[in-house]
């Protein structure tokens, strides 16, 4: 067994998802799958194991299957409502907003809601405005919701295993274009990760860069690149959007008095925003520099992709904002 | 299988339990959306239920948890806002969910209850229980796409719901003849292969029939059912909104208090059967309880600070420390 804790197993971006919803449905019968064809989106091997009791696939119906989701969670069932497309959930977010992050505080905690919900960002992938919303911030807004944005394959497989486990209601925003990245996963079936916990990734003294999801590889880039300059930059993986892990970004620009931080939302009311909102309350005075949002700008996203490809926070755009403050 | 003399006092009780509820809220003011005229259909439904039955309601939310047997000083004191109320004062008049009768929610988004009671019925499939879920909406409800999709998907997958239309003619101030292209909700059946039924709202007894039919229906593996009852609402859409429009006559009004009231038609009945003595003690005991509840709820607290933290996460550890009650 303890082998077994200590053992690892190669696996990409997209397969860490799949094992995670697998090992959670063998863990525990309530888990069920609910959503579009999807066994096209990771899930076929799920299909060969679990029976049509625990893989619904669904009619065209986003706003009502994911409250078919809540409806299950609310009388006993642990659902997984995959989306598939993040812009999809604004077609869900009745059921998402109106019900599921308010049940339990409308009946004064008589409810529970463990849901999970999965969305794809499919950006950068020339599938144009309908197709490629980050939409993290909407519900970052949405008080009653947990929201986590891995980056990595074992960080999504022990994440997405925690939302599976949680009581409340979490909102699990996968990356596209992270899918193929493999990376050394543990095989226990109990590896967790705390919903709520950002992750030093690389320790630096002289600037802090915050990414999250599909910005932290240019981010450990751009410090990378940094670092044949002599600048020392401490990268930091939010990995939870909601609860936001405030002190260890606080604890970090405490050390190196610079923050950069690297979002693919969009720049008005980002999560960027809401991080810099933070430090400039409860960390101002270990500000050397003003704070640099490095975001997407507040435009829809076209279907060329040369246009496209430039409006993402890249390596060399990252360590642009950080030359920017030092 | 027709009610017994019991359970015919019981349905009586129920009915005069909402009224009565319902005219303290009157007395009292608080804000309260009144089904005062639809008592027979929804204590009708829900006789023909078992406690462990789902229901999900509406924004007109008082008559389902007390036609579903709940106890009244807690449904009393949440519509004063206390923290004794069913909900801690924090959902109040549309939604009063009293869980501990299988209350899953009472929406006040129009139509967001259809995917909860067909989750709840696809609950009930994945854990083979024979629970069925009965999901109460206004006719208004229906012109939103919640409806078509979730009685499509319970429809397809032979979910254990009974689709409750509580038909009371009106959509606030649009009347159905003005809302719908066809006025007769129950045909809509067609469209999904199912059963659909008209029932007259006012018979409670007529419409416990047909409802037993429904769930002998969906206990027995069938599938869902679409019941129409029409009824009438003989107060305004919510005690304390003034309706700058005439949109129905005191004639049409007047008929129907008159000659339709769902609880003197029964007490007719009753005093048929030679239970009119039992009737008025009913009625005396009602009377009672509810000075008793105003009381109760009158003395009870109010929520306070702590009350909303407590009741937005299932774990508090988890709850966001930037949330704004620092």
């Amino acid at each position: 067994m303890s082998e077994l804790r200590n053992s690892t197993q190669k696996l990409s971006y997209l397969q860490a998802i799949v094992e995670a919803q697998r090992e959670e449905m063998r863990r525990d019968e309530r888990v069920i799958l609910i959503g579009e064809d999807i066994a096209v989106y990771g899930a076929q091997t799920l299909f060969d194991e679990f029976d049509e009791n625990r893989l619904w696939n669904t009619p065209i119906s986003e706003g009502s299957f994911t409250g078919v989701g809540v409806g299950a969670a609310l009388t006993g069932l642990r659902p997984i409502v995959d989306l598939t497309i993040a812009s999809f959930a604004y077609l869900a977010s009745d059921q998402i907003i109106n019900q599921a992050a308010k049940l339990r505080f409308m009946t004064g905690g008589q409810l529970r809601v463990p849901l999970v919900v999965r969305l794809s960002t499919f950006y950068n992938n020339r599938t144009a405005a309908q197709h490629a919303d980050r939409p993290y911030p909407l519900f970052m807004n949405t008080p009653g919701l947990k929201v986590i944005a891995p980056a990595t394959a074992s960080d999504m497989k022990g994440l997405l295993k925690s939302a599976i486990r949680d009581d409340d209601p979490v909102i699990v925003f996968e990356d596209i274009n992270l899918w193929g990245k493999k990376e050394e996963v543990p095989v226990d079936p109990d590896f967790l990760i705390p919903i709520g916990k950002a992750h030093v990734k690389r320790a630096g003294s002289d600037v802090t860069i915050v990414g999250f999801a599909g910005s932290l590889p240019p981010s450990l880039a751009a410090a990378e690149l940094l670092s044949k300059e002599g600048v020392d930059v401490e990268v930091i993986d939010l990995r939870t959007i909601v609860p936001m892990d405030k002190e260890t970004i606080l604890a970090s620009v405490a050390k190196t008095g610079r923050l950069v931080i690297a979002d693919n939302s969009h720049r008005i009311g980002s999560i960027a925003s809401e991080i810099a909102a933070v430090v400039s309350e409860d960390g101002f005075e270990s500000l050397r520099k003003p704070i640099q949002r490095v975001t997407t700008p507040s435009v829809h996203i076209p279907y060329n992709p040369t246009v496209e490809k430039q409006l993402y926070p890249t390596k060399d755009s990252i360590a642009a904002a950080v030359r920017r403050i030092l | 299988m027709p009610l017994d003399r019991v359970q015919q006092l019981e349905l009586f009780t129920r009915m005069v339990r909402i009224r009565k509820f319902e005219e303290a809220i009157i007395a009292h003011n608080p804000v309260g959306h009144l089904s005062i005229g639809q008592e027979g259909a929804i204590v009708g439904a829900c006789m023909a239920l078992r406690e462990e039955d789902y229901v999900t309601g509406t924004h007109r939310s008082h008559g389902h948890p007390i036609g579903k047997g709940a106890d009244i000083l807690p449904l009393m004191a949440e519509i004063f806002g206390k923290q004794t109320g069913i909900c801690k004062g924090l959902g109040g008049s549309m939604h009063l969910t009293d869980t501990s009768k299988g209350l899953i929610c009472e929406s006040a988004i129009v139509g967001g209850g259809f995917p909860l009671a067909t989750g709840a019925g696809l609950s009930i499939k994945v854990r083979k229980t024979d629970q069925v879920s009965l999901c109460f909406f206004g006719d208004g409800a229906t012109n939103q796409g919640t409806f078509h999709e979730s009685i499509n998907m319970a429809a397809i997958w032979k979910l254990p719901v009974i689709y409750f239309c509580e038909n009371n003619g009106y959509a606030v101030t649009t009347s159905v003849e003005k809302s719908h292209g066809q006025p007769d909700i129950a045909r809509r059946a067609d469209g999904y292969g199912i059963p659909g039924i008209i029932v007259d709202g006012q018979d409670a007894e007529a419409v416990y029939e047909v409802t037993q039919t429904a769930v002998n229906r969906a206990r027995a593996g069938e599938g869902p059912t679409l019941i129409e009852a029409k009824t009438y609402r003989f107060d305004e859409h919510s005690n304390r909104l003034a309706i700058p429009i005439r949109y129905r006559s005191d004639e049409e009004i007047s008929h129907h208090r008159t000659n339709r009231d769902p609880i003197i038609l029964y007490r007719d009945i009753l005093d048929e059967r030679g239970l009119l003595a039992e009737a008025q003690a009913v009625e005396v005991a009602v009377t009672q309880l509810m000075e008793e509840a105003v009381q109760f709820a009158k003395d009870s607290r109010e929520p306070d600070m702590q009350d909303l933290i407590d009741n937005m996460y299932s774990n508090p550890i988890h709850f966001p420390a930037d949330a704004g009650f620092a």
